[in-house]
C-alpha cells in the first residue's frame, strides 16, 4: 500500500498536529475519572486538593456500590450469553436458508439501531405494567435483550458470510449428524465472532442506562446507581474509585476482543 | 431446540420420494425456507415480545386520557390535538432536532479529518489507531457525560484555566446548563459513530482514481472535492443517521447538562411518565417523535438518492 500512490500519501503535517489534538480532546475527558479518584477531597472540581488512596480501601464498605455492581454483571451476563445464542442461531438461518422476506426479517432485527432508546423503554414500561408484570432486574434483562440483539446479529453475521456451507455438508457427507456438525465444524468456525458478540453486548447491557432507567424495580444496576449519587458529594468518590477500576478492566477487555474478533479473519 | 427442528424435516422426507421433478424442487425450496423461519422463530419471538406488543400498546394508550390516577380509554385523539396545537411541543420537538442535527454536523465536520487521516497516511498498526479511536466509548457514558460537567462548570477546567491565564475576568455562565454544552457533549460521546462509517467509506477508495486526478492536473483541493468527498459520501450519510437518531431522544445529557433552555423531547417524555404522570401523553409524544424520525430519515435518503441521480 503505502509503496504506491506515495505522492497522494505523502506525510501531512496539519493532519497529524489535528491528529494529535482529536486524541487529546478524545481522552481528557475520560482521563478525569480516574484523576479524581485519586484526589483528596469530596467535591470533583478544580484546583486538585491532593492525593490519596482511601476512596479505594474505603470501596470494601460500600455494600450497595457493589451490590449494584453485582446486578449489572447479573443481568449483563445472562443478556449477552442469551443474545448470542439467539444471534448464532438467527445468522446462521439468515446466511444458510433462502427465505422469502429474508432482507425484511434482517431489517426488522435491526430496528432498534434507528429507534431512540427512550421510545423502546417506554414502550417495554407501558406493555409491563399492563400486563401486571412487576418491575425487577429480569425486565431490566429484557429491555437489554432488545436493545443488544441487532448488535449480536450484526457481528455474527459477517462470521457465517465468511465461511464456506461446503464445510458442513462435508462434515455431514463424512457421516455426523446435525449436532456434531454444529459443534465440531460450524461452532469452532464462528467462535471469534461469538467472543466478540459476548463481550460487546456484555458490554452494552453493563453501561445501559435508559433503558434501566424505566424498567429497573428495587435493585439498581451500576449506572442506575451512579446516576442517584450522582448528587451525593460524600459517595461520589467511591463511585469514581469503582469506576476507575472499571475503565482499567474494560480497556482490557476491548483489547482482548479486537484481538479475538480479528484473528481468524487476519489469517485469510 | 434441535429436536422440534428437526421434525418438520422428517415428515418432508417421508413425503419427498413420492414427488418428482419440479414438484420435488419446490418442495425442497419450500422446506428450506421453512427450516430457516423455525431457527428464525426463537429471535422473532422476542423481537415479537420486546417490540411488536409494546408498540402495538403504545399507540394504544396514546389514545387514551389521562383520568386522575387511572386512563379513560374511550379512543381520542385529544392527545394528539394538544401536541399540534399547544406550541410548547412543537418548540420542543424542533430545539430537539436542533441540538441533535448540530451535533450531527459538527460531529461528521470533527471526525472526517481524523478517518482521513487514518484511511490515507497512517500505513502501520492501522488497527491500533482504530482502537484507540474507539476505546473511550466503552466506557461509562453517565461518567462521560459527567466528566463534561467538570470540564464546562463555573468552577471547571475551562473557567479555572482561563481565568489563570487571565483571558476572561470572571467565569463563563454559558458553558454549563446551555444548549451549546449538550451540542459539545454529544459530539464528543458520539465521535466513534462517525469516525468507524467514515473511515470505511474512505478506505474502500480506490486510490489509482486519486492518482488519475492529479495525473490529469487537480491539485489537492480539487481532486479531494471532485473525487475523495463524493466516493465517502455513503459514510458521511451513514454516520449521520447513527448519530441523528439516537441523539434526538437522549436524556441523560440534557438532563445533566442543558439547564432549562437545553431540555429535549426525551427529558419531557420521561416527565410524562415521572412526575407529571400523564402517562397516554408520554405515549403521544414518543409515537409523534418516532413519526417525526421516519420522516427526517426518509427525506434525508430520498435527497440523497435525487443527488445521486443528478451525479451520475
Amino acid at each position: 500500500m503505502s509503496d504506491r500512490g506515495t505522492y497522494i500519501e505523502r506525510p501531512n503535517r496539519p493532519l497529524q498536529v489535528y491528529a494529535a489534538i482529536f486524541l487529546i480532546v478524545l481522552y481528557v475527558p475520560i482521563l478525569f475519572i480516574p484523576l479524581f479518584s485519586f484526589n483528596d477531597s469530596i467535591y470533583v472540581s478544580f484546583p486538585l486538593t491532593g492525593f490519596t488512596t482511601k476512596w479505594y480501601s474505603e470501596l470494601w464498605s460500600r455494600e450497595p456500590l457493589w451490590n449494584a455492581l453485582w446486578n449489572s454483571v447479573k443481568v449483563g451476563a445472562v443478556v449477552s450469553v442469551i443474545c448470542t445464542i439467539l444471534g448464532v442461531i438467527a445468522a446462521r438461518a439468515i446466511t444458510r436458508y433462502r427465505m422469502p422476506g429474508k432482507s425484511a426479517l434482517v431489517t426488522f432485527l435491526m430496528m432498534p439501531l434507528v429507534i431512540p432508546g427512550i421510545i423502546f423503554g417506554v414502550a417495554l414500561l407501558v406493555l409491563l405494567s399492563r400486563a401486571g408484570v412487576p418491575l425487577s432486574l429480569y425486565t431490566v434483562g429484557l429491555g437489554h435483550l432488545i436493545v443488544c440483539l441487532p448488535f449480536a446479529v450484526a457481528t455474527l453475521l459477517p462470521r457465517f458470510e465468511g465461511f464456506d456451507p461446503s464445510m458442513e455438508e462435508a462434515s455431514a457427507d463424512l457421516g455426523e449428524n446435525g449436532w456434531f456438525t454444529f459443534w465440531r465444524v460450524t461452532f469452532p468456525m464462528v467462535f471469534p465472532g461469538v467472543v466478540a458478540s459476548l463481550l460487546l453486548t456484555f458490554t452494552i447491557s453493563f453501561d445501559e442506562f435508559i433503558m434501566a432507567f424505566f424498567l429497573t424495580g428495587t435493585d439498581p444496576t451500576l449506572p442506575m446507581y451512579i446516576w442517584g449519587q450522582l448528587r451525593f458529594p460524600q459517595q461520589f468518590p467511591s463511585v469514581l474509585a469503582m469506576s476507575s477500576l472499571i475503565l482499567f478492566a474494560s480497556f482490557v477487555l476491548v483489547f482482548i476482543a479486537q484481538w479475538i474478533g480479528r484473528m481468524g479473519l487476519e489469517k485469510k | 431446540m434441535t429436536d422440534t427442528s428437526l421434525l418438520p424435516d422428517q415428515t418432508a422426507d417421508a413425503i419427498a420420494p413420492r414427488r418428482r421433478g419440479a414438484r420435488l424442487t419446490a418442495m425442497l425450496h419450500r422446506r428450506e425456507s421453512l427450516r430457516g423461519y423455525l431457527f428464525m422463530s426463537p429471535t422473532l419471538a422476542i423481537m415479537a415480545v420486546g417490540i411488536v406488543a409494546p408498540f402495538i400498546l403504545l399507540l394504544t394508550m396514546s389514545t387514551w386520557t389521562r383520568q386522575g390516577f387511572d386512563f379513560d380509554t374511550t379512543p381520542t385523539f385529544a392527545n394528539y390535538l394538544r401536541v399540534w396545537s399547544e406550541p410548547i411541543f412543537g418548540a420542543l420537538m424542533q430545539r430537539s432536532f436542533w441540538i441533535s442535527g448540530v451535533a450531527t454536523v459538527a460531529t461528521v465536520l470533527v471526525c472526517y479529518p481524523m478517518a482521513y487521516f487514518v484511511a490515507f497516511h497512517v500505513h502501520k498498526h492501522k488497527m491500533l489507531w482504530l482502537i484507540l479511536m474507539t476505546l473511550p466509548f466503552w466506557t461509562s457514558y453517565l461518567l462521560r457525560v459527567f466528566a463534561w460537567k467538570v470540564i464546562l462548570g463555573y468552577e471547571g477546567v475551562i473557567n479555572s484555566g482561563f481565568l489563570a491565564l487571565g483571558w476572561i475576568e470572571e467565569p463563563l455562565k454559558v458553558l454549563l446548563y446551555s444548549q451549546t454544552a449538550v451540542i459539545i457533549t454529544l459530539a464528543h460521546a458520539w465521535a466513534a459513530f462517525a469516525i468507524l462509517p467514515l473511515y470505511v467509506s474512505l478506505e474502500k477508495i480506490d486510490r489509482s482514481l486519486l492518482e488519475a486526478a492529479t495525473d490529469l492536473g487537480d491539485g489537492p483541493v480539487r481532486r479531494f472535492f471532485r473525487i475523495t468527498l463524493p466516493l465517502s459520501m455513503p459514510g458521511v450519510i451513514a454516520a449521520s443517521f447513527l448519530i441523528f437518531i439516537p441523539t434526538t431522544g437522549d436524556y441523560i445529557t440534557p438532563a445533566l447538562l442543558g439547564g432549562p433552555n437545553g431540555q429535549m423531547i426525551g427529558n419531557f417524555i420521561q416527565l410524562q411518565f415521572g412526575p407529571v404522570n400523564n402517562w397516554p401523553m408520554g405515549a403521544t409524544l414518543s409515537i409523534v417523535l418516532m413519526l417525526w424520525i421516519a420522516a427526517i430519515g426518509l427525506a434525508f435518503l430520498y435527497l440523497t438518492r435525487v443527488a445521486r441521480k443528478r451525479l451520475a
